[in-house]
């Protein structure tokens, strides 16, 4: 861009905060030039602003950083932690992962957070769906062959993390998504018009009317800036290449067996405009943001699962629908329009009807 | 001109699973520097063995993929323009969802 500046490679520019260092970093969020001791101290201070104006945590409460062995929440329990010594939130941290029961593809992220558990000293919680559901991830394949609708990963995943949660008795389930997974989903949101969801999903504590709300202290950060975070850092460096290469982060739902296309569309969009506008990210969480939806717009009426006590607003809970079908032998059951076990208890929802079938609740399923 | 480039958060399972490529590059005929834009091209050429579009969009990185030359954000030598020198560091990283 700057041709007259490049020659200035080898010596560099200098930190526009010390003024001493050579810069290592743009930001994109303010295009500054910034060396690295400089970028860990100005953002880790952010993250404490963040959690400051929004209120995220309260003295004495326990909470569980949703752990996926993937660089945003390895990041995120790192500056968590980091960040309640140094300001004394008061906080008991704690590590929380799922193992799916896939052959072959949790193994390495799950030795990535038994790792965080020795560096940060953060005592970890691993729930399986052999344990939660009785069948493992791998076993539900079997029995229903991959397609491309699957309905289960979604279901099932936000649901563990939930009941992993009220294991720890935590008050508050954090996650590591970012500024551009929420940009991808306001995105994403609009596309699909639910704009139910779409303000929803920029909300930076969610659920505080369900059982274990959540929060994303990273909801302003930038993908890059997370990544040059990991770079710097020894034991975050660590990470191993699967769960990189496969961005494994299973708080975003994302089916395992199936990715959506569609999400990788609009991702790949947003790092366009990234790349033209850096702000163009936080431009479009602004947007989400600002869309208020209309009162008249009938939100689901939150019960309890007859079966499990999970929040639903069915009968049963769309995992209890799936299980059920599973052990019947009968996995179609709860998948599409006829949801049998429940049609006697519908709801009177006026909404797109769609809303009402799991199915268009697939994986990836726009709320975090 | 020799350089060492590090491929990481998948990319190196572009170029055979290899992640650090010793390498020696030869400046374009005729011109008198290497920069990031040639070395892309030889890297497309000379390394990537299957899909490249995960490596590269038109002539540069796919947007999403981090490029530091010398440990420093390639944005701040000026991307394409960066000029190499013998024995810098180049790293490729992959933000993107992998495939
Ligand atoms: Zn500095
Ligand atoms: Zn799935
Ligand atoms: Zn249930």
């Amino acid at each position: 861009m700057e041709a007259d500046a490049k020659p200035m490679k080898l010596g560099g520019r200098l930190c526009c905060v010390c003024n001493q260092r050579r810069a290592a970093l743009k930001r994109p969020k303010t295009l500054e030039q910034i060396c690295r001791e400089c970028f860990y101290a100005v953002f880790e201070e952010e993250i404490h602003q963040v959690i400051l104006e929004n209120k995220l945590f309260k003295p004495g409460e326990r909470i569980a950083i949703g752990a996926s062995g993937g660089k945003d929440s390895t990041v995120l329990a790192y500056v968590l932690s980091e960040l309640n010594r140094r300001h004394n939130y008061g906080l008991d941290l704690f590590l929380l992962s799922v193992d799916e029961g896939i052959t072959g593809y949790r193994d390495d992220s799950l030795e990535t957070v038994k790792r965080n558990e020795l560096q940060y000293g953060l005592p970890l919680k691993i729930v399986s769906y052999k344990d939660l559901y009785g069948w493992t991830m791998d076993e539900i394949v079997k029995m229903i062959g991959l397609k491309n609708n699957c309905t289960f990963c979604g279901v099932f995943r936000r649901q563990a993390l939930d009941r992993g949660a009220a294991l720890l008795k935590v008050d508050k389930v954090a996650t590591g998504h970012n500024a551009d997974d929420i940009a991808e989903t306001v995105l994403l949101n609009i596309l699909r018009g639910d704009i139910a969801r779409l303000s929803r999903c920029t909300s930076i504590i969610t659920g505080e009317d369900g059982p274990i709300p959540r929060c994303k202290p990273f909801k302003y950060t930038y993908e890059k800036e997370i990544f040059m975070i990991t770079l710097g850092c020894q034991s975050l460096n660590e990470l191993s290449t699967y769960a990189y290469f496969k961005k494994l982060d299973y708080f975003s739902t994302e089916c395992i067996y199936s990715p959506n296309a569609y999400r990788g569309f609009a991702r790949e969009f947003i790092k366009d405009l990234e790349r033209i506008r850096p702000r163009a990210i936080l431009d479009i969480i602004k947007s989400g943001e600002d869309f208020r939806i209309a009162t008249s717009t009938k939100m689901p009426e939150q019960g309890t699962c007859e079966r499990c006590g999970y929040i639903s607003s069915q009968k049963w809970c769309k995992a209890c629908v799936l299980l059920e079908g599973l052990n019947r032998g009968l996995p179609k059951l709860g998948i599409g329009r006829n949801q049998g076990l429940n049609s006697d208890a519908k709801k009177d929802i006026k909404k797109d009807d769609r809303t009402k079938s799991i199915e268009s609740k697939q994986c990836g399923s726009l709320e975090f | 001109m020799h350089l060492m480039l590090e491929f990481g958060g998948g990319l190196e399972l572009l170029c055979e699973s290899v992640k650090v490529h010793n390498v020696n590059v030869d400046m374009p005929k005729g011109a008198d520097k290497l920069t990031m834009k040639d070395l892309l091209a030889w890297v497309r050429t000379n390394l990537i063995k299957e899909r490249p579009e995960m490596f590269m969009k038109g002539e540069s990185v796919r947007p999403g993929v981090l490029v530091l030359v010398n440990d420093c954000d390639w944005e701040l030598s000026g991307q394409l323009d960066t000029t190499l020198e013998d024995k810098d560091v180049v790293v490729f990283i992959s933000t993107l969802h992998g495939g």
